[in-house]
């Protein structure tokens, strides 16, 4: 991390002060959905049953095509010519301004489920907001999302309950996935400037009004998996300034590898 | 080709002969993708709107509506990506949907669910029978959300015990 450095990037940037607070609002948008699509595509091929493979590889497409649409628009907004490309396989990972929850490992399909549940239930509730965002951009990328999530929440929640409330061992190990990720669900609802001020201007949402219905429908969906919540008060954060663990760069090293061995190429 | 005469109607028509990749009974002005055709100056735009964010097809339909208007001599092609409305089964007709029935996949039924979010965690399955587009039976089950395509889900039919896809109401 290099917070000096971050500074020089924005000082030396020709676009406004708005357009640089939605370069890095659309940035998170992308993100969260770019690095928690390929952790679900490592799941290709080695999906626990056919039908899952199969699902998460679906699950992944439908991220890693939102988080195109998200940071094509960032690079638009930006104003220096940076493609959707560039943005996702030049930059650093001190430049990736997504949630620490979504670049932990896959961990097994216990993890990688209850995580995403976690997650499309957050994304349920921020994309029905800004599906109503004044920039018709972004609520039409936003509409299109919304659909993709409801069947991903469909998804994720039968499988909690599955797992969770199925053999002594999927429920072990639903428990545990569920403990090991609770700190980490906070950073979706810690809001800052950059949000506060795109819900201002009636172009984003501010997350922190979002995490009493998250709550609601995954207290729910818990206790219908017999799963309970841990009593954890401490919350991770900094992914959105970012601040990683040190998972996302292996992960970038491992995504960005080809676009960086053959920079311009085309296929 | 371009003259007075040209109509957005006239390339329209053209247009049905680019046909999605994964769909290949269905053209891009049926499916809905196709949203509008606009002249501008010399030039001719056609805006599309992809089915899902990561659908892989919507760049090979965008070279292919370029490469058909070309073939008639379109020099200049613009094709813009439109998001909004966003794409909805619904924008296909009934006719267009029996198509897809014709070719062993249960087409979308109804509109597209707009239930709340305790209605899709309830785990209470829709309660629309899909029908099994082989022998109309509707003693069918849902083995998975997600099938071949996004847009598409896989069922299996109790009565001729034949697995089919489901092109999902979306």
């Amino acid at each position: 991390m290099n917070p000096v450095r971050r500074k020089d990037v924005s000082s030396t940037s020709q676009a406004s002060p708005a357009s640089s607070i939605a370069f890095e609002y659309l940035l998170r948008l992308g993100d969260d959905r770019l690095v928690l699509g390929h952790r679900l595509s490592e799941w290709c091929g080695h999906g626990p049953i056919l039908e899952e493979d199969i699902a998460l590889a679906n699950i992944a497409l439908d991220l890693i095509g939102q988080a195109s649409l998200y940071l094509k628009l960032a690079g638009e907004t930006e104003g220096k010519g940076r493609s959707e490309d560039a943005l996702a396989y030049f930059r650093e990972a001190t430049d990736f301004r997504n949630v620490q929850m979504v670049e932990l490992p896959k961990g097994d399909y216990g993890f990688t489920i209850v995580r995403q549940f976690f997650f499309d239930v957050f994304s349920y509730h921020l994309l029905e907001q800004l599906q109503k965002s004044s920039n018709s951009e972004l609520a039409g990328i936003a509409a299109k999302g919304f659909k993709e999530v409801r069947y991903h929440v469909r998804h994720s929640s039968e499988w909690v309950v599955r797992l969770g409330d199925g053999t002594e061992e999927s429920h072990a190990r639903a428990q545990k996935a569920v403990n090991e990720l609770w700190r980490f669900t906070g950073e979706m609802f810690a809001a800052d400037d950059v949000d506060r001020e795109m819900a201002t201007a009636g172009i984003g949402t501010d997350p922190s009004a979002l995490k009493s219905r998250w709550e609601a429908v995954v207290k729910d969906v818990l206790s219908r998996a017999t799963l309970t919540i841990p009593d954890e008060p401490y919350a991770m954060t900094g992914g959105r300034m970012g601040r990683h663990t040190e998972y996302l760069g292996h992960m970038l090293s491992d995504m960005q590898i080809v676009a960086r061995s053959h920079p311009g190429a085309e296929w | 080709m371009i003259g007075a005469t040209v109509t957005r109607e006239a390339v329209l028509e053209l247009l049905t002969e680019v046909k999605d990749p994964e769909l290949p009974m269905i053209d891009v002005v049926e499916l809905g993708v196709v949203r509008d055709v606009v002249f501008e100056g010399g030039a001719v735009r056609v805006d599309i709107t992809p089915t899902y964010s990561g659908c892989p097809a919507i760049q090979v339909i965008e070279r292919e509506i370029v490469a058909t208007l070309s073939s008639y001599g379109f020099d200049d092609v613009k094709v813009r990506t439109v998001y909004s409305p966003a794409w909805t089964t619904d924008f296909m007709s009934d006719a267009t949907k029996e198509k897809f029935r014709e070719h062993g996949i249960a087409p979308p039924r109804g509109s597209a669910e707009t239930t709340g979010i305790a209605e899709l965690v309830s785990l209470r399955r829709s309660q629309r029978t899909i029908e099994c587009p082989f022998c109309r039976s509707a003693n069918t089950v849902q083995k998975s959300e997600f099938g071949s395509t996004a847009c598409k889900s896989i069922h299996f039919c109790n009565s001729c015990h034949q697995p089919f896809d489901h092109f999902k109401s979306f």
